[in-house]
């Protein structure tokens, strides 16, 4: 009974619920108003930052594999952990800005070739040293060395030069990029003692935290760093653990018997039951992240855009979005951009679901057949069962879907990028640029649908370039029309994050740039007294 | 001990050790054969064509199967497993850990389900066809038919999450106290128990039940022993030889086929840490894992046939 108290009267210090509501509730529990009363004035209390205590998060994503390197990062457990003990130049705030971090501030030159960030002073890194441009310097040298295995490496190959001048650290381009300080937002690139050249794995960084114990796969702690520069924003438990919880059962029942405090990837399926436990709180955020089905622009019979148009029109969004995801998430619109990216226009007309014109399109195309289309329970959660709802959507429109299950083990190596019809997930870039520059340029290393287009290719490279915000806009609207109506991505639906925090959590900030509150719960959030 | 003892020993020791050198060449050949790539494994869906080759040439992917056989097997046998080509760590000294939790939950799990397992079965044939063991046959294929992941999840939310009697997480690491470790592995030590006991405990029963027919049980009951010692006195040491080869196979169990249970309960042992390294490609570690996992099999095979011939008095006193 006291918890559903706690929980209540922690919902009316937030405005969820009305006082009046409350004292009903309570009453119900068997409590007297004036006891009832005081709770509230003590959740009211509070409401603020909460120093001290170990907050503790289960958290999917971590293996025995992982390392305190931060090249080596691609999981959520090992990048979430290094979002607490390592700081990168800047930040992306939940609205999409830039907020300075390690860089005090930054510019640059009107081609938008050469940039320049002034570096913090007096701070300290974990070991005790001050951190200068240099260090600035050599991380930036460590993560785009040809023969690092950095997973930054993508994102520095723009970069032609980077060195130290006086308080600051020039960046020189090899062709203009606007974007270019979002990208140094990436999680790879932690600002580290001579770049962690000397001992990768040391786990040295300038953050609220620092590392106490690291067993990959199995737990990591971090220990209150007393000399952070950031501290009343910043790292307010005494100590920070993160537990590996790779069982989604487990996870949740973790968070219903108190071993932990917050959890990441709720899934959708349970949300409704979780929602229903007394102090849980779902702390779901709409996202940049979506699942895509991709054919191969130049592999037949998919080189025919009237097939793809015909495969688009057969996909029913809202079906997808309320079984797939039920309900914690968005329709897409067949290019991979939604309205939580920078510069988004909402004009474009949304595609919906049409069997007339998807038998229209298809019979034009010529195509005779089934169509293959090859999934995985690793494409994304809920893949396979959305194969199958696309099967049946399609089959209203004549087409026949062949849905062929591969192994998840092997897939992204044998099946995805390889294949020419297969399911599969992106998980968003910061920018408009990078999310094309990634996936979508004729040249991009991953470019999974095989999409070459010389006006696109062209259209982004000025882009980059181009400094004028109202142009800018204008030239990714046209862009995601292209996409929308000659690539060869078929996108139904953007996916919610889902988490879910305990009552004893404070201070959530909803943050769609990642799950975990954007990768900072555990430093953004307290333990509530 | 006679020489013919000894010499069966012997034999079965060098079997042994044959056994696991054709075991190696086998793990070795099925890791080959895995889809995938290491490299492109370690780097997942966000690996750069330059970063892939980069990474290939470091583990020296690009040697001749044999070449790298031999040289593996040559580090096994001077004790070093290698390092880990995803974290860059040293096998040995992390597989040891593992290895350790796995043992720890093994050895509890036995040392709860082993004499519970021999008793019933004693029980179970004292008041054999009746209602007792009626009942403790009842309940133990039942626990044993049901998946583990599904007592797994019974006891979760009735003892973690209802009654908040033992912990849902079985994280153990340096520094807990013996008594936070035995509670942390309390519930995967009660379902490893409730799989492993039908199968012990129907064994148990069905020796001692097979030695009853002899001659020699008739001779004790005529002069007058109670049915309990009987049982106890005659009927069970004679039985030993079957019961502790099914002893062993569960013991093997215990050790090499908990994946599932440490993977519900959070537990950092072999299974989880082999699990880990496959999904990652990681040949070294999969190959260090499945060597150590067939030779606790293998050994703990040859106890169970070394203690069949040793309890085996024609063996001993050979005329």
């Amino acid at each position: 009974m006291s918890r559903e108290l706690d929980y209540l009267s922690r919902r009316v210090a937030q405005g969820k619920l009305s006082r009046r509501d409350f004292l009903g509730r309570a009453a119900a529990l068997g409590v007297t108003s004036v006891f009832a009363n005081s709770l509230l004035g003590s959740a009211a209390l509070a409401e603020g930052p909460v120093k001290g205590g170990t907050l503790k998060a289960g958290m999917q994503g971590g293996a025995s594999t992982d390392s305190l390197d931060p090249a080596t990062w691609q999981s959520q457990v090992p990048y979430k952990f290094g979002r607490q003990w390592g700081e990168q130049l800047v930040e992306i705030q939940p609205d999409g800005t830039l907020q300075a971090k390690l860089a005090e501030e930054w510019g640059s030159s009107d081609d938008a070739k050469v940039w320049t960030f002034k570096i913090r002073k007096d701070v300290e890194f974990h070991d005790g040293k001050t951190m200068t441009p240099d260090d600035v310097v050599a991380t930036m040298e460590r993560h785009s060395d040809a023969n690092s295995k950095s997973g930054a490496l993508g994102v520095m190959g723009g970069i032609s030069n980077v060195k130290r001048d006086g308080d600051t650290v020039v960046f020189t381009l090899k062709e203009p990029n606007a974007d270019l300080p979002f990208l140094l937002d990436d999680y790879h690139l932690m600002i580290q003692p001579n770049g962690g050249k000397d001992k990768p794995t040391a786990g040295i960084g300038t953050g609220p935290y620092k590392v106490v114990t690291e067993e990959p796969g199995v737990r990591h702690i971090g220990a209150k760093f007393a000399n952070y520069w950031n501290g009343d924003k910043r790292g307010h438990a005494e100590q920070i653990e993160i537990i590996v919880i790779n069982d989604a059962t487990a996870r949740t029942s973790a968070l219903q018997s108190g071993q932990v405090h917050m959890i990441n990837r709720v899934e959708p399926k349970i949300v409704d039951l979780v929602k229903r436990v007394p102090g849980v709180t779902i702390q779901n955020v709409a996202g940049k992240g979506h699942y895509v089905f991709i054919a191969h622009c130049n592999t037949a019979p998919f080189d025919n855009n009237d097939l793809r148009l015909a495969l688009k029109y057969a996909m029913n969004r809202e079906d997808m979005v309320e079984k797939i995801l039920r309900g914690y998430g968005s329709v897409g619109n067949d290019f991979p951009i939604n309205k939580a990216y920078p510069l988004f226009s909402d004009d474009i007309e949304q595609r919906a679901y049409d069997p007339d014109k998807a038998a229209f399109h298809f019979k034009k195309s010529g195509h005779d057949g089934p169509v293959l289309l090859r999934t995985s329970d690793v494409a994304f959660p809920g893949a396979v069962d959305a194969a199958q709802l696309y099967q049946q959507s399609a089959a209203k429109a004549g087409i026949t879907i062949e849905v062929k299950r591969e192994p998840g083990d092997g897939y992204w190596s044998e099946v995805w990028n390889k294949q020419p019809f297969s399911e599969s997930y992106w998980g968003g870039r910061p920018t408009q640029d990078q999310m094309y520059s990634t996936a979508y340029l004729s040249t991009a290393d991953w470019n999974d649908t095989r999409f070459f287009n010389e006006k696109f290719d062209k259209m982004l490279i000025t882009a980059r370039g181009e400094l004028d915000e109202t142009k800018r806009k204008q030239i990714y609207r046209d862009m995601g029309t292209i996409v929308r109506d000659e690539g060869g991505v078929i996108v139904p639906m953007f996916n919610d994050f889902i988490d879910a925090t305990s009552a004893k959590v404070g201070g959530w900030v909803p943050d769609g740039n990642q799950e975990m509150s954007g990768g900072y719960a555990l430093s953004r959030c307290w333990l509530n007294a | 001990m006679s020489l013919p003892v000894l010499k069966l020993v012997a034999q079965r020791i060098a079997m042994g050790i044959l056994l696991l050198l054709a075991v190696s060449v086998l793990i070795f050949v099925g890791t080959q054969i895995l889809p995938g790539d290491v490299a492109q494994s370690i780097l997942g869906q966000s690996a750069t064509p330059q970063a892939l080759e980069n990474l290939r040439r470091d583990m020296g992917l690009n040697d001749p199967a044999y070449i790298r056989y031999f040289r593996w097997l040559g580090g096994v046998l001077t004790g070093d497993l290698g390092t880990a080509l995803s974290s860059g760590q040293d096998i040995a000294s992390s597989l040891k850990g593992r290895l350790w939790n796995t043992l720890f939950l093994a050895f509890w799990a036995a040392i709860v389900s082993i004499p519970l397992a021999i008793g019933l079965g004693l029980l179970a044939v004292r008041y054999r066809n009746g209602f007792v063991d009626r009942l403790i046959s009842g309940l133990g294929l039942a626990s044993t038919s049901l998946p583990e992941f599904f007592t797994g999840y019974l006891l979760i939310y009735f003892v973690a999450v209802r009654l908040q009697w033992f912990p849902s997480v079985s994280t153990v690491f340096d520094g807990m106290t013996l008594g936070e470790r035995l509670s942390a592995i309390a519930l995967p030590v009660t379902v490893l128990t409730l799989v492993v006991l039908a199968h012990m405990m129907r064994m148990t029963r069905a020796a001692i039940l097979n030695v009853m027919q002899s001659a020699y049980v008739e001779t004790a009951e005529l002069k007058g022993l109670t049915p309990l010692q009987i049982i106890t006195r005659h009927a069970f040491p004679n039985a030993v030889a079957p019961i502790v080869n099914v002893v062993m196979l569960n013991l093997a169990f215990l050790v090499v086929g908990v994946v599932v249970v440490e993977v519900i309960f959070v537990y950092p042992g072999m299974g989880q840490y082999l699990v880990d390294h496959v999904a990652k490609r990681d040949v070294p570690v999969v190959q260090a894992c499945g060597l150590v996992f067939a030779a606790v099999y293998v050994t703990l095979n040859i106890v169970a046939d070394i203690v069949a011939i040793v309890s085996n008095p024609r063996l001993r006193h050979p005329k």
